[in-house]
């Protein structure tokens, strides 16, 4: 089974907020966690996860296949889920 | 989950209203997108009911102020994206040309050091003094102005931030 593209973002974010129109938009099955309403354990591991893909930790980050995108960049989604 | 604070639109519209005329006055302009830039104005609003003050919608932020001075809008990375990108981080204030139509607005690169490279770094190193000066010199880390006088401004008479966000320069 593969894992599902998870998408890190920020509850207050537009770019973010953008990205999971875009994701709406092409039809993909994505899970997502707005890491600014998450707490304690729960926000460091995502920080964390983050951390491993995207050093600078910034928001949206998209995670699939142990690849990521940064930022809102329509072709690089594209390309990253083979779309 | 931590919950989530409740905006109105006219709170929404009254902030964006002065910031709009705020930024004019300074010579900046906030993006012509109203309703992208009134989303990230409810976003500064948000912040600054979960934190007290008004954290980057599109940052994490720490909720300790000494930690997130830095990226408290406007950021002090807003300027030098402004001249690199024609836009700041989040897209809420655009370059002229941005604003304009001439150039494309997209999301640009993270500017602020990663959380492991943001340790506080020494103000003041390798300066030598021209003479005794009469008085010392403040710096805004927003947008660069520089006062002569015993204490900083309380208020950035140019981009309008509080007194905390500037350094002592001379």
């Amino acid at each position: 089974m593969t894992e599902k593209p998870m998408l890190y973002a920020l509850s207050t974010c537009i770019w973010c907020k953008k990205m999971k129109t875009l994701l709406d938009a092409m039809d993909v099955d994505y899970e997502h966690k707005y890491v600014d309403l998450l707490e304690g354990a729960e926000r460091d591991a995502a920080v964390a996860e983050i951390k491993k893909h995207n050093p600078s930790c910034s928001y949206p980050t998209l995670i699939f296949n142990s690849q990521c995108v940064v930022g809102y960049d329509e072709e690089a989604v594209k390309k990253l889920l083979g779309k | 989950m931590s919950e989530m604070p409740e905006v109105s639109q006219n709170e929404v519209d009254k902030l964006f209203a002065r910031l709009d005329a705020e930024a004019r006055a300074g010579g900046y302009l906030l993006n012509p997108d109203t309703e992208f830039t009134k989303d990230l104005v409810r976003g500064l609003l948000i912040n600054e009911k979960r934190y007290g003050y008004w954290a980057c919608p599109c940052r994490l932020a720490d909720g300790v102020k000494e930690k997130d001075l830095d990226m408290i809008c406007p950021c002090d990375y807003r300027d030098p994206d402004l001249s690199d990108f024609g836009t700041c981080y989040c897209a809420l204030y655009v370059s002229p040309d941005v604003a304009a139509g001439k150039r494309k607005l997209t999301t640009i690169p993270e500017r602020r050091p990663a959380p492991d490279k943001r340790a506080q770094k020494p103000a003041q190193q390798g300066w030598t003094l021209p003479a005794k000066l009469p008085y010392p010199v403040w710096r805004c880390k927003v947008c660069g102005y520089l006062a002569a006088r015993e204490n900083p401004p309380e208020i950035c008479p140019v981009c309008k931030v509080k007194k905390d966000r500037f350094e002592r320069f001379l």
